[in-house]
Order: structure tokens, then C-alpha cells, then sequence
């Protein structure tokens, strides 16, 4: 794993090419300016020391990070490296520290912050560059760690036969935790994912609880204690629950980490 | 360099492209997918209200069959869809809800006994079945004439794409992220795999396969208005396109869904309207039913967009700073319902609007949001003029959609699609004279092409920045190729788009970095970009006609005497600045549902000579055979069973449909 040296907060680097956003008093333009400081590394020019960037813009109406971010790199430094897909908040690749609080940058508007703010890379995942972070390679080695998928006997069924049927509330309730999108913010901002490495994070426990839930899932709790049952799964846990307060989708994790904890502590009995 | 080699090598990590891959290995081939992006970010997780399969479980779908879901798809398509693949579709759809069922997708499920639904602004009360309690529910969409919206409240691609993603995991289907194909690798009339550049490094390698799956998704982001992710470049049509082999079907069918937020342009689902939402005016008045007195919010998304555009034009717009839009309003639907089936669509207006649907209405204006077009292929996803290359989804010209896609029909695709053609891919597979065999030197030689082509980027001495011509391509694609277009306007816009093409020859980069470099991303995309955008505008100005999302103001009818034609671009040469367009017939004495009014839209249309006979056959047909079962009788109309994979064929159970 890539870890960036910390190195005082400076406003350093003139802007290439002196490019500047829309004119004071341009349509569109408020008169308020903005300092964004990004934190700058890139893992294939170690030379080049983490360090801060500040750029600066003109604010406008409902500007978003990503339509401040696309501008930056559009107007001031093509170099800067982000992640968006969807801009809309549903898919998780923008997840960002905004002054130093995870959360999906698509979804941040830049009237929320002061005229001056950081932007820096979520910590724990690996650094590709820039804000730039590997979440995917993350969260596939915690799928197959968890088996994150549900288990059963495909063999015999035949799709031309109606579907199996399903309460409808139980449907309900598995899709409220199905609404994960893997943004990593709950893993960034958690203590446990510091101090180990192998911690399956809020975003793991609540996948175990959203297969616990589903019956068409075969495992059954001595299963999933073979999987959350220790340090690394959900005992590693110690309740801060910053992972509950950034979840960009508001999932119930407080919850879900405490009920599976007792199920797995009720089955460590056995 | 590095040349990596797999039965089997899908590009595109969206629901298409993992669905293929399951298929593939489940036979025992080895396939590898490439991703822009970690799969579960894919823009098909951007799919809201849901999926076409015509199960019949809620009250309001009884009666619905695969018949029925056929016609509302061929009347959709304005007859351009390839009427065998929309059987194939059709028949295929309700298994891919039962698979994805069983796979862990938590279908929204139908609750019996009485429930209260909007239904033309009006509260209505309908009693579901008990025999159909708790099987998989379906909503009601545009252009159908069922409740055949089968959803997971209104996150359905989500749910859908992390069940099929971890099913794919679950067989250990390696996928490697941030991975994009510049160039496919061809010789002698075959495709064998890619050159690809890896976005972390830069680093350009070689992926030799026996077959190449494109499942790449579509190109929005020609446009400057779109719903579309930041990845639908369209650059996996584009690198077929280059192969001066593989052709683009029909790319000037472009869809604009009637409600993008405004001014952001982020999706709003069907959804909302299929649950009893309505457009209003500046006024607050509700002005669909003065157009459209039979579907009014409901009907296909091409005929609602081009009223909503025109009832702007008459001044009946809300303007802003930022220009006009119209409102969705959907407080009549209620808390309790908003937050529990369009809970996204709250997160949306909340996030991006400042507002809160349950009391606010909801800012909208049309925004383009889908390419029927795509890699022409036969009913197999081969393209008939590029052995071992497949496509797939929304990168492909099957052709399910013609011109206009229902909505629910495209997330629909993506896994019926990755069914059959995953099939086929198996079948390509599994022939021996199949094998791959091309010498390694060739492969060299086209890595080491495409790495010039990036060194003149990086290095050159171009002085042209591929952002502006970016933007002046997407300004010239949202104000002269969109929702109404004119014969001056597209004239304008090839022009424009030819001098833009010629100029990206010469991109400089402003920061001249090997590695992951984004700039160098942009330019050699915007190349790719304007290849595709001249396909369209070109295509646009050559057909002299209207037929469903293409509408010509100056040809403001459907002529199928002269147009019930499929367009096919090709670029053969690759200093050319237009496509090469042919035209491949569609055989109306073939059509099982020959051309008519679609029961929407324009009532006038110009009939081909072959109509009249068809129409006249098919009903003598139907009348001899009345009273028998509707599958003989489509049969005896259109055979198309024995064109789906035997393990795919059959069927499909319903509760008025029992199987023995």
C-alpha cells in the first residue's frame, strides 16, 4: 500500500498557462472565489514529494465537485487526476476527503464550503494518483474473502417455472442494505481499517447481513462465522461508527455491525 | 510488451458484458473482461425504474405475454427493430427476471389485496391477487400497454448489476479495472482481441482471444446535454468503426428521455410517470393530454420529449437563467410512496435541486439519453462483417430497439442479450476452426502503431486542445443532431464536425507526460468521438424522413417506401471525414406485426408497396387460425424458436399461464 508523507498545508504552483475561469461579473459568475487545495502525489513519480495545489475558480449556482473538478482540469491543469462515472451519486467512484471528511464529491455542492477547502485522497485504499484511489481492487478482495454472493443449488432450476416468491417487506428490507455502492467512505473513515489491514470494514459486515437476511442464500451463521467471526471481521469493530456518520446513503451500519456482532458472538458460544 | 490470451475477451464490465462472461466460462471457456471502470460503477447501475419482462403477476399486467411485450416493441421502434431479435428478446426477458431472482436480485414483490395508485392523475383501487402474492411485481412505463416494469424499487440496474458483478466473482471471472481498448486487432477478415491501454500506467498491451465481446455501452457524452455517465464515450463502437470492417447500425437513432433534471440533465426515472406523475407547464397545466389524448405522459419517450420541446417552443416554458425547462410533478404520489419506490429520484432532486419532490415539483427538460445504434451484428451479436467479433447491449446494432427504445427495454437487453449471444460466443468457442492464429510480430506491430499514434499526441508538434474541440463537437450534436432536426442544420453540423475531425488530427497536449496522463485520454477519445459524431449527423442528413427518435422537420412523415432501411456506416480509410454509408432493406413480407400506426405520435406515414399484401397475409392467417394457441399461430407467422440457443428456448410459466 502507497502512503503519502504529510507535508504542510502550502499554497504553492501558479496555475499553468495563467488560465483563469470565468471573468468577475461573467453570466453565470458569483463574486465569490474559491481556493481548492488538492492533495498532490503521483505514485509513479516518487521524486515529486505529496503536496498541496491550490486552485482557484470563480463560484457559480449549483456547482458540484465535479463540475468544479472537471473544470480545473479542463482550464487550469490538465494533469490532475479524479475519478466520476455517473455524477449522480448512485455509482461510488467519487468518494473524496473534503476537508478531510469522506464523501462523494459529485454530491458536494461548493456553496457548502468556505471560500477556501481541501480535497485529498481517501485514505486506507491504495493511491493510483492525485484524488485518484483504488477502491475496486479493494472491494473485489473483500467479496471473495466474504463470498459475497448468494449461495445455492443452481443446478435443478428451470427458468421457465414462475420465480420463487418472497415476502414482500423482506424484499424491502434486503434491498435497504443492498443500496451499498462500495464508495468507501465507511472503510476511510474507520479506525479498525488503520490498525488492520484485513479489516472487512462496515461495507463487508453489511454484506454479510444482507445474505443473512436472504433466504434464498443456504449458509447459516456458523457459515458466516467463519468469515466475520474474528478480528479482522466483525470483533474488530470498536464502535466509533464513523462509517455511520459518512455513509452517503444513510445505511442503518450502527445497526447492522451490532446485530450481526450478537450473532456471531451467540453462535461463538456454541 | 506484454500480450496476455484468453478464450474469450469481453470489453465493457457492465451488465452485457458480465452476463457474457458467466455464459462463456459456464461452458468452459476462459474469458477475461475489460473495465474503464470497477464494475459495479458501471453506467448500468444508473438504470432506475426498471426492466421489460412481461410476467403478468400484478393486477395490471394480466393478460400481458410475450405477444403483447412484442408489439409494444416493434410500435416502439417505429418498425425498425429487427422483428426476429425482438422475438428472441421477448421470449428470453421473463427468464433473465427468474435467473437474476435467483441470483440474489431483491425484486420489489407483489403484496395481495387492495393498495391505492395514481393512474391519470386520479387515486384508483386495485386488488392484487393472492396467487400472486409475493412474486416478482411489475410498474407501468411508457409505450406499453401492460404494467410490465419489473423493478427493485428505483435502484433496479444497481441491484441488478452488484448481483451479476458478485456472480462473476463468484466464478472466479478475472476483470481487470481501468483497462481501455484503443484498437482492435484484425487481420485477414477476423478480429482477434485488442490493444489496450492501461489507465493507471499508460502502458499499452496486447489481448489476443479466439472471440471479442464489445459491451462497451453507448455515447452520450457526444452530446452536451445527457444523462450518460462521463465513461459512454462511445469508444468501443468507435474502435470497431476503425477496423474499416465492422459497421455502426443506425446511428442516427438517437433517444432523448423526457425528464433530465434541469439544468444538471441527471436521470430522473419512467418511473416517476408510470406511477401517475405528470408534466405541467408554466401555468401548472398539464399539457400532455392535449397532445397525446391516448398515452399522454405514457407514450414512447421520442414522441413525449419532441411535445415537451414543442410546448416550449410556444413560449410555455418555466425560463431561468440557464434557459427553459418544464416541471414533473409528482407530490400526488406521496411521501410514503416516493420514499419507498422512487427513493432515488428524492436523493436526486435533493442532492442536485435543493428540493424535496414530495412537496416541490421536480425541474425537467429532455436530455439525450440512449444510442440505438451501435456494431451492426446478425441475431447471433457476430457482426456479419468481422468474424470473431461480437457485440453486445447498447454497443450493439442488434437490432431490438429500431428507432426508439422503450423504456425498460434497454436494462432488459443487457441481460437477455448477455444470455443469447453469451451462448453464441460458447458456440464460436467451441469450433475448432475457430482457434486463434495470428503471428505474434502482427501483434507487435499494431501495439507499436497505436504507441506512435499516443507519442504524436504527447509529443507532436499539434497545437489544436482536444477539450474545446470536445465542446464545440458537443454543442454542434445537442443544437443541430437532436430531438427536431432540419435538412440546413445537419448540413451545418457534418461540416462543422469535418473541420473539428480534421483539426483533432493535429491535438497537441498542453501537459506532455507519459504515464496515466487524463489529457491524453481526452485527445485520442475526442478523435474517436468525432468519428462517431459525423456517423450520426451524416446518417441524420441522408434520411429524408421521420421515424421514431429521428425527426426531420422538413420530412416530418415515416416513409417506409423509401426508408424501411437500416443505415450502416463504415470508415474505410482512415483519413477520410465521413462514414460510408449503405442501406440494408428490412423485409416487411417477413414481419410478423407489418407496419402501421403505432397508437401514438403522427397518424400519417407513407406505406411501403410490400405493406398492403403482408397485412393482408398475416390477417388471413390469423383468421385460420383462430381459436388456436397463440404460440402456433406466431409461429405459423414469423419461426424464430429455433434461432435461440436450445437452453434458452420454451415457454414461460404465468399465474393465468400454468405449465404442464
Amino acid at each position: 500500500m502507497t502512503t503519502i508523507p504529510i507535508v504542510p498545508l502550502q499554497s504553492c504552483l501558479q496555475a499553468p498557462g495563467g488560465a483563469r475561469a470565468a471573468a468577475p461579473g461573467a453570466p453565470g459568475a458569483l463574486a465569490r472565489r474559491l481556493d481548492i487545495r488538492v492533495l498532490r502525489f503521483d505514485p509513479l513519480r516518487p521524486e515529486v514529494a505529496a503536496h498541496w495545489q491550490t486552485y482557484t475558480l470563480d463560484d457559480a449556482t449549483g456547482m458540484t465537485l465535479f463540475i468544479a473538478l472537471s473544470e480545473i482540469r479542463e482550464k487550469l491543469d490538465p494533469s490532475l487526476q479524479f475519478d466520476f462515472v455517473c455524477r449522480a451519486g448512485i455509482c461510488g467512484s467519487c468518494a473524496m476527503l473534503v476537508n478531510g471528511r469522506p464523501a462523494l464529491a459529485c454530491r458536494t455542492l461548493t456553496k457548502d464550503q468556505g471560500s477556501s477547502f481541501t480535497l485529498a485522497p481517501l485514505p486506507v485504499f491504495e493511491l493510483i494518483g492525485d484524488l485518484s484511489v483504488n477502491t475496486g481492487k479493494w472491494m473485489r478482495g473483500m467479496s471473495e474473502r466474504l463470498q459475497t454472493w448468494v449461495h445455492q443449488q443452481e443446478a435443478a432450476r428451470d427458468l421457465t417455472r414462475l420465480e420463487a416468491r418472497m415476502e414482500p417487506e423482506l424484499a424491502e428490507k434486503i434491498y435497504e442494505l443492498d443500496r451499498c455502492i462500495q464508495c468507501g467512505c465507511c472503510v476511510s473513515a474507520c479506525g479498525t481499517a488503520r490498525m488492520r489491514e484485513d479489516f472487512v470494514g462496515a461495507v463487508g459486515v453489511n454484506k454479510i447481513a444482507r445474505f443473512r437476511l436472504d433466504p434464498r442464500d443456504t449458509r447459516d451463521d456458523a457459515d458466516f462465522y467463519e468469515l466475520v467471526g474474528d478480528d479482522d471481521g466483525v470483533f474488530g469493530c470498536m464502535s466509533l461508527l464513523g462509517c455511520h456518520d459518512v455513509c452517503p446513503k444513510q445505511l442503518p451500519l450502527q445497526t447492522q455491525i451490532a446485530f450481526v456482532r450478537r450473532k456471531m458472538v451467540a453462535m461463538g458460544w456454541k | 510488451m506484454k500480450i496476455s490470451y484468453a478464450d474469450v475477451l469481453v470489453i465493457g464490465g457492465g451488465l452485457t458484458g458480465l452476463r457474457v462472461a458467466i455464459a462463456a466460462k459456464r461452458r468452459g471457456h476462459e474469458a477475461v473482461i475489460l473495465s474503464l471502470v470497477p464494475p459495479k460503477r458501471s453506467h448500468s447501475a444508473a438504470a432506475q425504474g426498471g426492466m421489460q419482462a412481461s410476467l403478468g403477476n400484478v393486477i395490471k399486467g394480466q393478460g400481458d405475454n410475450e405477444d403483447v411485450h412484442f408489439e409494444d416493441t416493434v410500435r416502439g421502434s417505429d418498425w425498425g427493430a429487427d422483428q426476429r431479435v425482438v422475438r428472441m428478446f421477448v421470449n428470453t426477458a421473463p427468464k433473465a427476471v427468474r435467473e437474476l431472482a435467483a441470483w440474489g436480485v431483491p425484486w420489489s414483490r407483489v403484496q395481495r389485496g387492495d393498495r391505492e395508485v395514481i393512474i391519470n392523475g386520479e387515486k384508483v383501487t386495485l386488488t392484487e391477487r393472492d396467487a400472486a402474492h409475493g412474486l416478482v411485481a411489475q410498474r407501468d412505463f411508457g409505450g406499453t400497454k401492460k404494467w410490465r416494469t419489473c423493478h427493485v424499487s428505483d435502484g433496479t440496474g444497481h441491484a441488478m448489476l452488484f448481483a451479476v458483478s458478485d456472480r462473476a466473482i463468484a466464478e472466479s471471472i478475472p476483470v481487470q479495472e481501468r483497462m481501455e481498448a484503443i484498437a482492435l486487432i484484425v487481420d485477414a477478415g477476423r478480429c482477434h482481441g485488442a490493444v489496450v491501454r492501461n489507465l493507471m500506467t499508460g502502458e499499452l498491451s496486447a489481448f489476443v482471444a479466439k472471440v471479442t465481446v464489445n459491451a462497451t455501452g453507448g455515447a452520450g457524452r457526444l452530446y452536451r446535454v445527457t444523462t450518460n455517465a462521463v465513461i459512454c464515450e462511445g469508444i468501443g463502437m468507435a474502435i470497431a468503426l476503425e477496423t474499416g470492417q465492422a459497421a455502426l447500425g443506425n446511428m442516427e437513432a438517437v433517444q432523448f428521455h423526457p425528464t433530465g433534471i434541469f439544468p444538471a440533465s441527471i436521470l430522473v426515472t419512467e418511473g416517476c410517470r408510470g406511477d401517475g406523475g405528470l408534466l405541467k407547464d408554466v401555468d401548472g397545466h398539464r399539457f400532455m393530454p392535449d397532445y397525446e389524448p391516448e398515452k399522454k405522459e405514457l407514450a414512447s419517450r421520442d414522441v413525449v420529449s419532441r411535445r415537451m420541446e414543442t410546448h416550449i417552443r410556444k413560449g410555455k416554458g418555466v425560463k431561468t437563467r440557464f434557459g427553459e425547462h418544464l416541471w414533473l410533478d409528482i407530490r400526488q404520489l406521496g411521501r410514503a410512496h416516493i420514499e419507498k419506490n422512487l427513493r432515488e429520484v428524492k436523493e436526486i432532486c435533493e442532492s442536485f435541486l435543493g428540493i424535496d419532490p414530495v412537496v416541490d415539483m421536480i425541474a425537467v427538460r429532455p436530455a439525450q439519453h440512449y444510442t440505438m445504434g451501435g456494431v451492426r451484428t446478425n441475431h447471433t451479436g457476430e457482426s456479419p462483417t468481422l468474424r470473431g467479433l461480437f457485440a453486445a447491449g447498447e454497443a450493439a446494432c442488434w437490432d431490438l430497439h429500431g428507432f426508439n427504445r422503450l423504456g425498460g427495454n434497454s436494462v432488459a437487453e443487457t441481460v437477455v442479450a448477455g444470455m443469447i449471444v453469451g451462448e453464441f460466443v460458447a458456440d464460436f468457442c467451441d469450433r475448432a476452426e475457430n482457434e486463434t492464429r495470428i503471428p505474434i510480430g502482427l501483434v507487435r506491430e499494431l501495439v507499436a502503431a497505436e504507441q506512435a499514434k499516443l507519442d504524436q499526441l504527447v509529443s507532436g508538434p499539434g497545437a489544436e486542445e482536444a477539450s474545446v474541440l470536445r465542446a464545440a463537437m458537443q454543442q454542434i450534436m445537442t443544437d443541430k443532431v437532436g430531438i427536431f432536426r432540419t435538412g440546413p442544420d445537419l448540413a451545418a453540423a457534418v461540416a462543422e464536425l469535418q473541420s473539428l475531425l480534421e483539426r483533432s488530427r493535429h491535438i497537441g497536449l498542453r501537459h506532455k507526460a507519459a504515464g496515466a496522463n487524463p489529457e491524453l485520454a481526452t485527445a485520442y477519445r475526442t478523435q474517436k468521438m468525432l468519428k462517431l459524431a459525423l456517423c450520426m449527423a451524416h446518417g441524420a442528413a441522408q434520411r429524408t424522413e421521420s421515424r421514431g427518435a429521428h425527426f426531420r422537420e422538413d420530412f416530418p412523415h415515416r416513409d417506409d417506401a423509401r426508408w424501411l432501411q437500416r443505415t450502416l456506416a463504415t470508415w474505410p480509410a482512415a483519413l477520410d471525414t465521413l462514414p460510408t454509408l449503405n442501406y440494408e432493406a428490412l423485409d416487411v413480407g417477413a414481419m410478423e406485426l407489418p407496419p402501421g400506426w403505432r397508437g401514438y405520435g403522427a397518424k400519417d406515414y407513407v406505406d411501403h408497396p410490400d405493406t398492403p399484401a403482408r397485412a393482408a397475409e398475416v390477417a388471413a392467417q390469423r383468421e385460420r387460425m383462430a381459436g388456436q394457441p397463440r404460440a402456433a399461430v406466431q409461429q405459423a407467422l414469423m419461426p424464430y424458436e429455433e434461432l435461440l440457443p436450445p437452453p434458452l428456448r420454451g415457454p414461460n410459466e404465468r399465474i393465468d399461464e400454468p405449465l404442464r
